[in-house]
């Protein structure tokens, strides 16, 4: 059998509310999975669920890493930063802006311990020389400029600098299984492209990729295996790419009929959250 | 035998517990515990000072009596007589490190002083309890007529200097710290940088308390002629007893015309010692004032480093690191006061509390009639670890004059969740997570500092970080 993130049955709630209700999905080393859905259908909530967030309690079911050999790993047992040295990934769709810490000091720290998953704190780091010439390869496939790397991570970035630099992470940190939760969104067509490219070449066989996207462009050199639709926190559908063609082109409107019961949870879900809007 | 022992080759910064260590130091006079006018007069007698300084001694012991303690701050629990107020650790100050007592010349070998001194400094001074034990000024800089002394050595060997200034900036009647400090005085630093010489590395003093219940009350008196320009800093450490120690220390500071003075503090005093310092600078014609005080440690700090500008175009700036966990209450502020025209001041200042510890900022900007044109900005940023820890700021501001520019911002934040959840998401623990984040919150003014702090300091906040997250 070949490696594998195995999702089976997750639900999952947010302040009490249920957000997903039994989400399977099988993603093996080295393919390619799209996801998309309407705003608010739990997609999102699928990537910060399966990385940990502290907000986000998988109430049901399991995600489980599982190697070449069959040996089964059970990530939701793991803190967010395990998991990360496990080899799971997530760019996320609004990253964090932590002031005063420089990307390359930052990335210095995290590929350390992602490359090596027992190392103690306050033990050696990369060796500078060696991190800062690979870093500087991966910045310029990126086309990135080296002064990014000296700047306070993802403070005062565009929305575009912001998603580059998630990339750059990505291309840093090599991750088995990576969820990319609308790393296209704030980009310009040109943007969009080279981001594809960029995925596409970072990826390739070492790695399954979830690519969360309201388009199809970042799929243009991420052919998927597969295309999911998320609806009122369940994958609905699932079909090749042409579902993820059909859905950027048309919406969800033919979804949304022919699955009642999922488009009913979905409105429910909404309401809720108006009310919570307009009362706190 | 060379300086370059073995012992101090093998010194790394920031090692755990680099400063909780003590040694076991005969002293050679050790006054008896308490305060009275003998105890007063003996000190004065044991340095054979002239009667002057005698005398404005037992007037500041009367003021210091006379005087309540502080209304505001923080809880001040000293039993004044339970307190040694003068301890002699040596015969006489060594001026290379053999002629220093060898138990207490490998306290400052163990805190880097020595290696320091080779690397990137222009002059040393270590106090060791009471008195100055160590002292060293590069050749070239004393040739050009730097003096960068002791104090008692300038009471002897500079009076007239010493006497235009020495308690003209911080009368005995400030505050009753600045009284007891000027009763019972010992040690410090005296430089003079003459007219437009610039001494390119620090000049550094570095405190020493040993001793249990031990006061100690350096002195420290700078004065920077016309287009002169030094950097001073200051290292103080002491070990944990389980008594309380005082350090109480008044810093007097005139920069005289387009001169340039830049005081760095870093200090990481053991959690029973009040440190309560009276810090003021007055800046001349077109002159730069900058205070950057790192505060770790300490039972409760009261410092808040003042720069008055006395004449057109004078600059002043302070930047604070204050640093509280449990038990610590770090009272840090500034004072900025605009008494002429063109006047500009700038106060930063940055407060971690964690572990139930407890930090405020007090801040005064005073506008005097008159100084038309001043500018002032202040940003205090306070970070909070934890829901026991507590922050609070004292800002004030009093402006008599219109045509002024005065800013204020202050933001207080707590460790952000999603912050967290960021790092650990890209393989960082949680302490990892926190003391990046800290680090970064601080990384503003660890910046301003010369390389060999920086360092320093971010090693501090690391070990003050470590057994954070439970």
């Amino acid at each position: 059998m070949s490696e594998r993130l195995e999702i089976k049955n997750v639900h999952v709630a947010v302040e009490g509310q249920e957000i997903l209700k039994g989400v399977d999905l099988t993603i093996g080393r080295g393919e390619v999975h799209a996801l998309m859905g309407p705003n608010g259908s739990g997609k999102s909530t699928l990537g910060y669920a399966i990385m940990g967030h502290p907000s986000y309690e998988v109430t049901q079911g399991s995600v489980e890493l599982i190697d070449s050999d069959g040996t089964r790993h059970d990530i939701l047992a793991m803190e967010p930063d395990v998991r990360a040295r496990a080899g799971v990934f997530l760019a996320f769709q609004r990253p964090m802006a932590i002031p005063g810490v420089r990307l390359a000091d930052f990335l210095r720290h995290s590929v350390t311990n992602v490359r090596n998953p027992d190392r103690k704190e306050g033990q050696e780091l990369m060796p500078m020389r060696d991190f800062r010439s690979e870093l500087k390869s991966k910045m310029q496939e990126l086309s990135m400029d080296s002064d990014f790397a000296r700047r306070y991570v993802n403070d005062g970035f565009s929305g575009g600098e912001m998603k580059r630099a998630e990339i750059l992470q990505l291309a840093m940190l090599r991750p088995r299984f990576a969820i990319l939760d609308e790393t296209d969104s704030g980009l310009d067509a040109d943007a969009v492209r080279l981001a594809s490219e960029s995925i596409a070449r970072i990826g390739g066989a070492e790695m399954g990729i979830l690519i969360i996207t309201h388009h199809e462009q970042l799929l243009e050199h991420n052919i998927p295996l597969q295309t999911h639709v998320m609806l009122g926190g369940r994958i609905v559908e699932s079909g090749g790419p042409e579902l993820a063609a059909e859905l950027h082109k048309q919406g969800y409107d033919r979804i949304r009929k022919a699955y009642p019961e999922a488009a009913a949870a979905e409105e429910a879900m909404e309401a809720e959250r108006r009310l919570e809007a307009t009362t706190s | 035998m060379s300086i370059d022992t073995e012992e101090s080759s093998t010194l790394a910064l920031g090692e755990i517990n680099k400063y909780d260590f003590r040694t076991d130091t005969p002293s050679i006079f050790k006054a008896r515990r308490g305060l009275d006018r003998d105890i007063v007069s003996q000190i004065s007698e044991m340095k054979k000072e002239p009667a002057w300084m005698r005398d404005f001694r037992l007037k500041s012991l009367d003021i210091f009596n006379s005087k309540p303690m502080p209304h505001w701050g923080g809880n001040i629990g000293i039993d004044f007589q339970d307190i040694f107020y003068y301890l002699k650790p040596a015969e006489q100050q060594g001026k290379t490190w053999e002629e220093v007592p060898e138990e207490i010349k490998k306290t400052f070998d163990r805190l880097g002083i020595p290696e320091a001194e080779r690397k990137f400094l222009s002059g040393v001074k270590a106090q060791f309890e009471s008195e100055v034990v160590y002292g060293s000024l590069q050749e070239d800089l004393a040739k050009k007529g730097v003096i960068f002394t002791d104090t008692d050595t300038a009471v002897r060997e500079h009076p007239d200097l010493l006497r235009e200034y020495f308690g003209s900036i911080i009368p005995p009647s400030d505050n009753k710290f600045a009284a007891l400090n000027s009763a019972v005085w010992s040690g410090g630093s005296f430089i003079y940088v003459p007219k437009g010489v610039s001494i390119e590395f620090p000049l550094q003093a570095y405190f020493r308390i040993n001793a249990e219940s031990m006061g100690q009350f350096e002195r420290t008196l700078i004065i920077v002629d016309e287009g002169a320009h030094v950097h001073y800093v200051e290292g103080c450490t002491a070990p944990m007893y389980s008594t309380e120690s005082l350090h109480s220390a008044v810093v007097e500071i005139v920069v005289k015309k387009h001169g340039r003075c830049r005081y760095t503090t870093i200090q990481n005093w053991a959690n029973n010692i009040y440190n309560l310092v009276t810090k003021r600078a007055l800046a001349y014609e077109g002159a730069m004032m900058e205070w950057i005080d790192g505060n770790l440690g300490s039972q409760l700090t009261m410092k808040y480093p003042a720069v008055y500008m006395m004449e057109p175009g004078a600059r002043g700036e302070i930047l604070s690191i204050a640093f509280a966990t449990a038990g610590q209450h770090q009272d840090a502020g500034a004072k900025l006061v605009h008494a002429a025209p063109n006047t500009s001041g700038r106060i930063v200042s940055k407060s971690i509390s964690k572990n139930g510890g407890r930090s405020s900022y007090r801040g005064l900007v005073r506008v005097e009639p008159g100084a038309k044109k001043s500018r002032s900005s202040v940003v205090c940023d306070a970070l909070i670890l934890d829901d026991i820890s507590r922050s609070d700021t004292y800002p004030y501001i009093e402006i008599e004059e219109q045509d002024v520019s005065i800013g204020h911002e202050a933001s207080v934040s707590k460790i952000g969740e999603e912050q967290l959840f960021y790092l650990k998401s890209r393989g960082l623990s949680e302490a990892e997570a926190s003391t990046m984040i800290v680090g970064g919150f601080i990384e503003p003014l660890v910046k301003e500092l010369p390389m060999e702090y920086a360092v320093e300091m971010n090693r501090l906040i690391e070990l003050q970080m470590e057994g954070s997250v439970g």
